[in-house]
């Protein structure tokens, strides 16, 4: 927090030269101007954040500088020099190292592999493993990752392919470092590792620019700002000089209401309501070695957040109500009826929908339409010869266009050409439109900028004052707290407490669970019903 | 390039297209009544006739891999399948008192079927409950095939005479040969069971994003199972033709490398090896490329020993035009136009 106060003497530094000049860029794609005549400077020793909502053109204007995609017009200058790049490949060996929106590393191959893919110790002409994994641990510990780097990438969970994606692009002398949306799936402690590299890179001269839709974090570590809106520039600011309600006016064009109501209108409820029917009860359910029976009642309307540090098992007790992963011990109750739940498909025909966080390898259907993604999870459990109606099908997906404000606002448009921001929104149209009763959401507002993030809170609470119930993940507290009425909190794969969201604050909750002031070994209070 | 040319040129139909119409002006202007169909006896007769005629096997076993790619598989084992199910029905046949009974032939047919069916759910079985690659999975039945159809013919080549039987390979209906007759109606027939339903559509899912489609709560397994019994089916069907046209079941010959030319068709249509999307449409343009092709490759006068150097010219050549470098230069073109164009409609309109 301290450096913000230096950014004045800092930028723009007199007679300073940008590493990266890029000037009037523009980049168009069939049906949609990603870029319009877009401008933007990067100077040594800066934190840099483009800000703007999904689909914005944030991550096609990087890919632009780094040659993943040709620019139509405009130009580009490293270092003085016009470049027009190949790929990433010749980016890197320019100096611009850069970690994607959508991690892409090689999940078959090990974690020091994958951070020196390219680049591995050699030795008597082969590969050097063991200097590999050396180098690879002293990566991983610059961001205080204690993790094996022999070990699969692909059995680790997305928060850490995250951070080895980092560790990657940390790992070579770059000029100019960029990170789109590093922290998305991030927990606060791992955010701070972050920062902390992010200081000392921008300190030794890095220029760095850093996407997020956080604006604690924008706030926090950035000196200057450019703010895109539908393509366009909007502006270049120093962050100190501009509030945060005028950049979210600048990124959305008009003011932003409707995240404080929420937090109220939750709050009250979990005081003055009585406890709802039961909708699930699951006693001593667990698996082994991803979660220890636990036991939890979720009722009917009721949301209940997941709280926990990464590898606490949140996800991996929302995987199993959600019939992914199978329970090896204990029982479920669902609507007052035994239950077992062999497969996703078992639970989604009883209305549970799980909505995995990692969108891309189990969520979106790439090469599929909007449309074919939002009906899928329906058309399934109609069964194949049972097609939903053309009509139907149309109707299903223009609605959630226009609930969810997905973009480009066109049914036809394949996923994997949306914005990350905007797949997240398609992933959770397609739950929404079976009409759950029960939705587990394993950080659903992952890549969604703040407006959406608020319609979507404001939905998921307009839809549990419905009689739908919600298990929510997130790794930001103030969403848990914001939204739901119980919260539960894991760690070491336990569920060590579980409470009513009265008064519940950030910090008390972080002191559970970091360290447990609730003791592990105590038995845990009936649920719900001591309130 | 005005953008409907480039828009054409940017659909997957595009270059099979143009080397299927290449391959027929080579043809016209080597034999310039190649195209000329004479009707006898109210049957059609011409080369483009017998082109589809010989084309047929081919093409119905490719209807079926190209449903099998489509979720990330492979099937093998159609060459064999169609050994066995020939097998199978002169077997029959032969130990019938009376093989020229329709009565007979019916029998023949219904058992070949059958035995064709049961070897895709054993196919299917191993790729979807067992777990086995499919490349591996149906090498199995690919290998061990042949010895099953020398089994059953008991090491002979069955020459059988059977006049109903011998029109499904040579004979006509409605002026067209059956064989062509039996293509469109499993073309039709596979068009509406997974385009008029949502079979089209999980299928596509699963061989996109398996996981995700479980998720989602696609039954993966009972997919597979259909695909592969499909494809079974579509390779006994395709084995019938063959053995009807030679009136005989040549347990070593029959079917032999068809599964190559019917992979071809499926690849040269656009369907991606890699799964998801498919084109059924496509594979029928890949077909009929490939034994345009062939027949060329005899019109024309080269040895037949050179045929297979050709296909593979022509294989590579359609898959360097389909490659993603290719489309993203004309992609790249296209933004440019659309770009100038809609440029000049600004500066029109204001
Ligand atoms: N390959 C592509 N083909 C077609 N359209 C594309 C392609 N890539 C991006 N787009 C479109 O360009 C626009 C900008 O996308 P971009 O990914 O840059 O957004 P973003 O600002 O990074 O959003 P988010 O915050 O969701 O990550 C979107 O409308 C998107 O649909
Ligand atoms: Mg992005």
């Amino acid at each position: 927090m301290t450096d913000t106060r230096e950014v004045r003497e800092h930028f723009p530094a007199d007679g300073a030269t940008p590493v990266v000049e890029m000037t009037g860029i523009s980049i168009l794609f069939p049906g949609v101007k990603a870029l319009d005549d877009v401008s933007f400077r990067l100077f040594p020793g800066e934190v840099h954040s483009l800000m703007g909502e999904n689909g914005a053109g944030k991550s096609t204007l990087i890919k632009a500088l780094t040659g993943v995609y040709p620019i139509d017009s405009g130009t580009i200058v490293v270092d003085g020099q016009p470049v027009s790049f190949t790929g990433p490949a010749a980016a890197q060996a320019a100096g611009i190292s850069t970690v994607y929106q959508e991690v892409n590393l090689l999940p078959n191959l090990s974690v020091a592999e994958n951070i020196l893919l390219g680049r591995e110790p050699r030795r008597f002409g082969g590969i050097d493993g063991r200097a590999m994994r050396r180098r690879a641990a002293e990566l991983l510990e610059g961001l205080n990752l204690d993790i094996d780097p022999g070990s699969l990438l692909g059995s680790h969970s997305l928060a850490i392919q995250q951070l080895v994606a980092i560790a990657r692009a940390i790992n070579v002398d770059s000029k100019v470092l960029i990170l789109d949306e590093p922290t998305s799936s991030l927990d606060a402690d791992e955010v701070a590792e972050l920062f902390r590299v992010i200081r000392s890179l921008r300190d030794s001269g890095v220029a760095i620019l850093f996407v997020s839709h956080f604006l604690d974090q924008i706030y926090e570590i950035t000196n200057r700002l450019t703010v895109l809106r539908n393509g366009r520039l909007v502006g270049e600011y120093l962050t100190t000089e501009l509030l945060r309600i005028d950049l979210v006016q600048k990124m959305i064009g008009k003011e932003l209401t409707t995240l404080d109501e929420i937090g109220e209108r939750a709050h009250a409820d979990a005081v003055t309501a009585d406890r709802p029917a039961d909708y699930a009860r699951a006693e001593g359910l667990g698996r082994k070695g991803a979660i220890e029976p636990f036991d939890l009642v979720i009722g009917e309307g009721e949301v209940i957040g997941l709280a926990g540090l990464l590898g606490s098992g949140r996800t991996e007790l929302a995987r199993i109500l959600g019939g992914i992963d199978r329970a090896d011990s204990g029982q479920l109750d669902i609507a007052g009826a035994r239950t077992r739940l062999r497969s996703p498909r078992q639970a989604i025909s009883r209305r549970i929908a799980y909505s995995s966080e990692n969108r891309r390898s189990e969520g979106i259907i790439d090469d599929l339409t909007v449309r074919e993604n939002i009906v899928l999870a329906l058309q399934a459990d109609r069964g194949w010869f049972r097609p939903i109606p053309k009509k139907r099908r149309e109707e299903l997906a223009q609605s959630y266009i226009q609930t969810l404000n997905i973009r480009p606002a066109n049914p036809d448009a394949l996923v994997r050409n949306l914005s990350g921001g905007n797949q997240q929104k398609v992933l959770l149209a397609r739950w929404l439109a079976i009409a759950p009763r029960l939705l587990i959401l394993d950080e659903p507002t992952r890549g969604i900028d703040i407006g959406a993030k608020a319609e979507i809170q404001k939905l998921v609470y307009t839809l549990a004052e419905n009689g739908m119930s919600v298990v929510f993940i997130s790794a930001e507290l103030e969403e848990v707290l914001r939204l739901s009425h119980r919260v539960v909190v894991l760690r070491d794969r336990r569920l060590v407490a579980d409470l009513e969201n009265d008064g519940l604050t950030v910090d008390a909750l972080l002191a559970l669970i970091a360290d447990g002031s609730v003791d592990d070994e105590a038995p845990l209070a009936p649920l719900g019903e001591s309130s | 390039m005005n953008p409907t040319l480039l828009r054409a040129v940017s659909s997957r139909l595009f270059w099979p297209i143009v080397m299927l119409v290449i391959l027929v002006a080579i043809n016209v202007v080597a034999f310039p009544d190649f195209l000329s169909i004479t009707v006898t006896d109210g049957h059609l007769f011409g080369s483009v006739i017998d082109i589809l005629r010989n084309g047929a096997p081919t093409f119905i076993i490719a209807i079926g891999m190209t449903l099998v790619i489509a979720t990330r598989g492979i099937d093998l084992s159609v060459g064999a399948v169609a050994a066995i199910s020939g097998a199978v029905a002169c077997s029959i046949l032969l130990g019938s008192p009376d093989p020229g009974a329709v009565g007979t032939v019916i029998v023949a047919v219904a058992a070949a079927l059958v035995t064709s069916l049961v070897l895709g759910l054993w196919n299917g079985f191993l790729v979807s409950v067992i777990g086995i690659q499919p490349i591996i999975a149906t090498l199995v039945l690919m290998t061990a095939g042949r010895g099953v159809a020398m089994l059953i013919t008991e090491g002979q080549i069955l020459t059988v005479d059977s006049a109903p039987f011998k029109s499904l390979g040579s004979g006509f209906l409605l002026g067209m040969p059956v064989a062509v007759v039996i293509g469109a109606a499993i073309f039709v027939v596979a068009a509406l069971l997974t385009r008029r339903t949502a079979l089209g559509m999980l299928i596509e899912s699963v061989g996109i994003n398996p996981e995700a489609s479980r998720q989602a709560g696609v039954r993966a397994r009972v997919l597979l199972f259909a695909v592969y019994t499909f494809c079974a089916l579509s390779a006994g069907i395709a084995g019938l033709i063959l053995t009807a046209n030679q009136t005989a079941a040549d347990s070593n010959n029959t079917g032999l490398f068809i599964e190559l030319d019917a992979i071809l068709a499926v690849v040269i249509g656009g369907t991606s090896l890699a799964g998801g999307r498919y084109s059924l449409a496509g594979t029928l343009v890949g077909a009929l490329v490939i034994q345009t092709l062939v027949t060329t490759v005899y019109t024309v006068g080269i040895p037949p020993i050179v045929t297979m150097v050709f296909k593979a010219a022509v294989v590579t050549a359609v898959c360097l035009l389909q490659s993603p470098a290719t489309s993203a230069a004309v992609g790249r073109l296209r933004y440019r136009i659309s770009a100038r164009t809609s440029r000049v409609k600004e500066a029109a309109a204001s």
